[in-house]
C-alpha cells in the first residue's frame, strides 16, 4: 500500500480507524484535537458510521467511551494531558470495571509547556490505575501500536493508556497502513457484575486487577515494542522511551550507537530486560521525555549506586523537552554550534486576532473596573487568557478550565467585593456551570463576564456544547433573570458596554454579563464553508 | 542526500504551504521526510516554525539539531534571525523576504535587522511582496521566498513546479500559474544576486 504523509495524530485516528473502532470521544485540548477532527473528516469513518462528535469535557468522553466498551464495542478518548486531570475519577476506576470491548485512552502530553499550564507525564497516571501504556516513538509506530493497544486491551480486558509528546503529535511522516479489522457486535459483558464497583464486588476485581500486572509484564516483553540492542562499549548503557530514542540514534552515523540500548514503548517495562542491560554496563543513561519515572525507580531514593544518570543528577535539565542536542551533551560528544543569536531580534508572543471581540469585551471590563483597586478578575483558559498581555492586561487569574467562577466565589468569600470571574463558552460547558450553580446556592455576589464567541476558539474553533444554551443554563441553574444581561462586544457599543458592567459590579448579588459575538476565524471559516457548498451546488444545476 | 529546514515566519504567513510543497516535491523523488510543525497557540499572530527534514536515508529525530540546518527559509526579515543558532555556520544559507510583519510594539528598526542577516557569510534577501505583486498578487509572496530558495534545495526544479500543480490544484488554474510564476520569478532573483 502507498504510504500516507500523516501527523502523529492523524496516524492514531487512521490506526484507531483500522482498528475497528465504533466512537472516539475527545473534548479538543492541544496537542490532541488533531485526532478527533482527522475522524470527523474521514469518509471511511462515516461509512463505518464511527460517532465521533465533541463531548462537553475529558470526564464526560471518557464515560461514554467506557460505556461503549461495556456494551461490547471498541472506542478511543483523546485528551490532552491536563484532560486526564478531569477524566481521572472515571479512568482510574475503569482499570478496576476493566474492559469489555477495546478501549484506548490517549494522552497527548507537553513537555516545555509549548500551549499549556503545566508539563505533566501521563505515564504517571498509567502507573497509579495499573493501566498497560505504550508510547510510540514515531508516526508508523503511532498507527501500529494504536492497533496492538486495541488487541491488549480486549486480551488482557483492561483499558490501555496511549501516550505521545506534541513532537510526536505535530509532525509530519510516511505511515503505511495494514488491513483493517470490524467493528464489534454489540455484547453485554459476561460477568454481568464486572462494572458495578459496590465494595464487595470491587475488592475482587481489584485483584484482579493486580493479577493481570504479571501477564502485562510478560507481554511487554515478548511483543516486540520494547528493544534490547547490545553494544560493545559497556561503558554505558542507555534506556531511551519512546520518542527520546530518536534523539539518540540521531547522534550517530548510520543510527549506530556503540553502547547497549533498551528501547522502551511498552509499560510495565519488563524487569528482566532492564536487569541485563544495568548487569552489564558501568553506567546507565536514561532519557525520559518528560518526568523522570524510570530513572527514579532505577537509582532508588538512596541512590546508592550512583550508577544512574538523567534529570536527576544533572545530565539532562530537569525540565523541559528533549533535543538531539540535549541527549548529546549527555553522552560527552561534543556538539555543533549554529550562529550567536541577533540583538535585533524581538519576541513576538500570540496575541488576539485582530478584530477579536475578547479586545472589546476586555476592554469595556476594565473601564468598568476603573473605580475599583486592582487584582479582581479570576479568569479561565481560552484565546481571552492572551489578555493578561499588554495592552488589555485585564486579567489576573488563569489556573485550569472552570476555575474562574469558583474562584471568584472563594476570593468574594474572603471579602475581594467586587470579584469578576471571566469564562468562554466552551469552557462554560466544559466545567463552569457546576460552579455557577455553587454561586448561585451561596448567593455570591460576584460578576461573571461569560465570553460566548459561539466556538472553541482556542483550539481551532471546534463547535461548542454551549452553542445556543448560554441564558438557558444560567436561568436553570438559578440566575436571577433581570441580571442575565447580553452584550455585543464592538467598539462602537463600548460606552453601552462599560453602562451594563458597571451596573453589574455594583449589584450586590450574582450577575452573568454574556459578551455575544463570534469568534472572527470561525465566522471566516464558515462564510467560506457557505461559498464553497453554493458553488458545488451552482456546479450541479 | 540529506537536507535540513526550517521554515519561519509569522502565524498564517503562509510556511505550511511552502513546507507541503517541498514535501511533495521530496516524496515524489523517493526521498525519505520528516516535518515537525507548530500547532495551536502560537498561531495566533505569534511567531511558528517548522522543521522539514529531507533524507536518501532514514531520518531519526523530527527535531533538526542546533547547528545543523542547511537552510532557514523565512517569510519574515526578523523571524529568520530567530533561528541563526540552527543554521550550520559554514554550509548553511538563510533565504528571507525582507518585508516586515510588524504587530509588537518593540519591532526593531529593519535596517538594524537586515544589518545583522548580512552579517552571514550565505544569504539571500529579497523583496518578496515586490516580486508577487509584479506576478500577479502579494500573496504568493511565500512562494516567491521558496523559489529563492530552490538553488539551495537539492531538489528538481520541475519536481518543484510538479508539487506546485498538485497543491494548488483545487484552488484553480489561476493560482496554479500565478504560484509557478512566483516560483519562477524568485529563483531567477536568487540566481541574480548570488
Ligand atoms: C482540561 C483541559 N482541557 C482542554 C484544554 C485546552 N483548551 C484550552 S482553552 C480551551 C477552550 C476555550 O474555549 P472557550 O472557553 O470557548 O474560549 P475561546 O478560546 O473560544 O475564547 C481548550 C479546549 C485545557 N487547557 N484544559
Ligand atoms: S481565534 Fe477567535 S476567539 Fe481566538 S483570538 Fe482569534 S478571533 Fe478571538
Amino acid at each position: 500500500m502507498q504510504k500516507l504523509l500523516l501527523l502523529g495524530d492523524e496516524a492514531i485516528a487512521q490506526g484507531a480507524i483500522d482498528a475497528g473502532i465504533s466512537g472516539v470521544y475527545a473534548y479538543p485540548g492541544t496537542p490532541s484535537t488533531e485526532i478527533t477532527e482527522y475522524i470527523q473528516a474521514s469518509k471511511e469513518a462515516k461509512e463505518f458510521g464511527i460517532k465521533s462528535m465533541w463531548s462537553s469535557n475529558e470526564k464526560t468522553a471518557m464515560e461514554t467511551a467506557i460505556g461503549m466498551s461495556y456494551a461490547g464495542k471498541k472506542s478511543l478518548v483523546c485528551m490532552k494531558h491536563v484532560g486526564l486531570n478531569v477524566a481521572a475519577d472515571a479512568f482510574v476506576n475503569s482499570a478496576i470495571t476493566g474492559a469489555n470491548g477495546g478501549l484506548v485512552v490517549l494522552a497527548a502530553d507537553d513537555p516545555s509547556m509549548h500551549s499549556s499550564q503545566n508539563e505533566q507525564d501521563s505515564r504517571f497516571y498509567g502507573k497509579f490505575s495499573f493501566v498497560p501504556i505504550l508510547e510510540p516513538s514515531n508516526q508508523q509506530e503511532a498507527y501500529d501500536m494504536t492497533r496492538y493497544a486495541f488487541e491488549l486491551s480486549e486480551r488482557f480486558s483492561i483499558p490501555v493508556l496511549l501516550r505521545i509528546t506534541t513532537r510526536l503529535a505535530h509532525s509530519r511522516a510516511g505511515v503505511t497502513r495494514l488491513k483493517s479489522t470490524t467493528q464489534n457486535e454489540l455484547k453485554l459483558p459476561s460477568n454481568p457484575q464486572q462494572f458495578i464497583l459496590l465494595p464487595a464486588i470491587a475488592r475482587k476485581q481489584y485483584k484482579n486487577l493486580l493479577s493481570k500486572q504479571e501477564g502485562l509484564e510478560e507481554d511487554a516483553f515478548t511483543s516486540g515494542n520494547n528493544v534490547y540492542t547490545d553494544g560493545s562499549d559497556k561503558s554505558l548503557g542507555v534506556i531511551a522511551c519512546g520518542l527520546a530514542h530518536n534523539y539518540l540514534v540521531e547522534n550517530f552515523e548510520d543510527g549506530e550507537v556503540p553502547y547497549p540500548v533498551l528501547k522502551v514503548n511498552q509499560y510495565p517495562v519488563p524487569k528482566k530486560m532492564v536487569q541485563k542491560l544495568y548487569d552489564s554496563v558501568d553506567k546507565v543513561l536514561v532519557l525520559e521525555d518528560g518526568y523522570p519515572i524510570i530513572e527514579e525507580l532505577l537509582r532508588g531514593y538512596l541512590n546508592i549506586d550512583k550508577k544512574v544518570k538523567g534529570r536527576l543528577d544533572g545530565s539532562i535539565p530537569r525540565d523541559g523537552e528533549l533535543n538531539p542536542n540535549i541527549v548529546a551533551k549527555a553522552l560527552g560528544m561534543k556538539i555543533a554550534e549554529g550562529f550567536a543569536s541577533a540583538d535585533s531580534v524581538a519576541g513576538r508572543p500570540p496575541q488576539l486576532c485582530e478584530g477579536c471581540g475578547h479586545w472589546d469585551s476586555f476592554g469595556a471590563l476594565n473601564e468598568a473596573l476603573q473605580p475599583y483597586s486592582g487584582g479582581r478578575v479570576l479568569a479561565d483558559i481560552g484565546c481571552y487568557t492572551l489578555s493578561a498581555l499588554p495592552p488589555l492586561q485585564a486579567i489576573n487569574s488563569c489556573v485550569d478550565m472552570g476555575a474562574s467562577i469558583t474562584m471568584a466565589i472563594g476570593a468574594a468569600e474572603a471579602g475581594l467585593i467586587p470579584a469578576v470571574a471571566a469564562i468562554g463558552d466552551s469552557t462554560f460547558t466544559h466545567s463552569g456551570m457546576t460552579g455557577l450553580l455553587d454561586a448561585v446556592n451561596r448567593k455570591s455576589p460576584i460578576t461573571v463576564l461569560l465570553n460566548d464567541n459561539s466556538t472553541t476558539g482556542m483550539t481551532g474553533g471546534q463547535d461548542s456544547a454551549a452553542f445556543g444554551k448560554v441564558e438557558d443554563i444560567c436561568r436553570g441553574v438559578g440566575v436571577e433573570e433581570a441580571h442575565i444581561r447580553i452584550i455585543k462586544p464592538l467598539r462602537r457599543l463600548h460606552e453601552e458596554n462599560v453602562k451594563v458592567i458597571s451596573e453589574e459590579l455594583e449589584y450586590d448579588g450574582l450577575s452573568v454579563i454574556i459578551t455575544r459575538r463570534e469568534c472572527v476565524q470561525t465566522l471566516a471559516r464558515r462564510m467560506k464553508l457557505k461559498h464553497l457548498d453554493k458553488k458545488k451546488a451552482n456546479a450541479k444545476v | 542526500m540529506k537536507k535540513d529546514i526550517i521554515l519561519a515566519g509569522v502565524g498564517g504567513q503562509g510556511i505550511l504551504t511552502i513546507a507541503t510543497i517541498i514535501g511533495t516535491a521530496a516524496l515524489s523523488e523517493g526521498l525519505e521526510l520528516k516535518q515537525a510543525e507548530v500547532h495551536g497557540m502560537s498561531q495566533r499572530g505569534g511567531d511558528v516554525q517548522s522543521h522539514l527534514r529531507l533524507s536518501s536515508k532514514n531520518i531519526a529525530s523530527d527535531l533538526i539539531p542546533e547547528g545543523k540546518a542547511d537552510i532557514v527559509i523565512s517569510v519574515e526579515p526578523m523571524e529568520s534571525l530567530r533561528y541563526v543558532n540552527m543554521l550550520h555556520q559554514e554550509k548553511g544559507w538563510l533565504v528571507t523576504s525582507m518585508n516586515p510583519f510588524n504587530n509588537i510594539s518593540n519591532y526593531p528598526e529593519l535596517e538594524d535587522v537586515l544589518k545583522d542577516i548580512w552579517k552571514l557569510p550565505h544569504y539571500v534577501t529579497i523583496d518578496a511582496e515586490k516580486v508577487a505583486k509584479e506576478q500577479g498578487s502579494v500573496k504568493a509572496a511565500n512562494i516567491v521566498v521558496l523559489g529563492a530558495a530552490t538553488p539551495y534545495l537539492d531538489i528538481k526544479f520541475e519536481s518543484l513546479e510538479d508539487a506546485i500543480r498538485t497543491v494548488f490544484a483545487r484552488k484553480g488554474e489561476d493560482m496554479v500559474k500565478l504560484n509557478l510564476k512566483a516560483l519562477r520569478a524568485g529563483r531567477d532573483l536568487a540566481e541574480k544576486s548570488s
